[in-house]
């Protein structure tokens, strides 16, 4: 910090130049919550595509996070709360110049081996194909599964945008 | 999800041609699936043709449905094709797999489509 930014800082009526400001202008945050209804699975998608709209990125990147978001989202609805529609996903979206990171919480019924959960071709009884995961884990840099059973799953997607 | 749904005529044989718009999730597999079962029931066909000219997203949950297709065909010398992909769809069916399986024709724009992702 220079002499100029310093005094700027003492003389400002607040902290929020040098405590708050450039952290605030650089982060966008926006939480929803739904019904685990499998309708809202197109409201998820519709939501990263509007916060990443403005951003500067190719068709086959944003493809590319709509996939996993519409794969943990769907995995709330059908694994976590065995497609009642009566459950909430809550969905966060932390959005900076370098990444995008989104999170996705159910409070179903959990997974027990997460390891298992996350190789393909685990799913049994669908047709989905145990594609989830692999989709999440192709398309996006880091992909954390956190889970306790019969109390819920918190997936966390991140994504580095250049 | 609108689903068109007719009889064609192609390399000889009786195609059940189905084409649905819109996104293919878990929203609307179950439709596609269910229109699909019943076309290939009442028509007797075993050569199923996807145009996914109108169908502007697909995810695993819709994929899942033309795998379970193909393993219900295959058995009974059934085909599948799918026409006019677009390039997210035609970039999942190659990540998947099942253009090993089915029959996939190019889309006009596949820039970034890399077999196996």
């Amino acid at each position: 910090m220079n002499d100029k930014e310093k005094s700027s800082l003492w003389l400002s009526p607040n902290n929020d130049i040098y405590f708050g400001k450039s952290e605030k202008s650089k982060k966008n945050f926006v939480n929803l919550s739904f019904k685990s209804r499998s309708e809202n699975v197109a409201l998820a998608r519709l939501l990263v595509s509007a916060i990443l709209s403005e951003r500067d990125m190719t068709l086959a990147e944003l493809d590319e996070i709509k996939v996993a978001v519409s794969e943990a989202v769907s995995n709330a609805i059908i694994h976590g709360y065995q497609n009642d529609s009566e459950g909430w996903v809550e969905m966060s979206v932390e959005l900076s110049e370098e990444q995008m990171v989104i999170i996705v919480h159910d409070e179903g019924i959990g997974i027990e081996n997460i390891e298992e959960a996350m190789k393909p071709h685990f799913s049994k009884g669908e047709e989905r194909m145990g594609l989830g995961f692999a989709f999440m884990n192709s398309f996006m840099d880091k992909v954390e599964v956190a889970s306790i059973p019969l109390s819920g799953t918190t997936v966390t997607l991140t994504k580095k945008l250049s | 999800m609108e689903i068109i749904t007719k009889i064609k005529k192609y390399q000889n044989r009786d195609w059940l041609y189905l084409k649905p718009s819109g996104e293919l999730d878990m929203a609307s597999a179950d439709q596609l699936k269910k229109t699909i079962i019943e076309g290939l029931a009442k028509s007797g066909c075993r050569m199923l043709w996807l145009d996914f000219a109108l169908v502007s997203f697909i995810d695993s949950s819709g994929l899942g449905v033309l795998l379970g297709r193909y393993r219900e065909l295959a058995p009974l010398g059934g085909k599948i094709i799918i026409t006019h992909a677009n390039a997210q769809v035609y970039r999942l069916l190659f990540a998947s797999g099942l253009h090993r399986i089915m029959e996939i024709d190019r889309p006009a724009s596949f820039k970034y489509v890399k077999e196996g992702m």
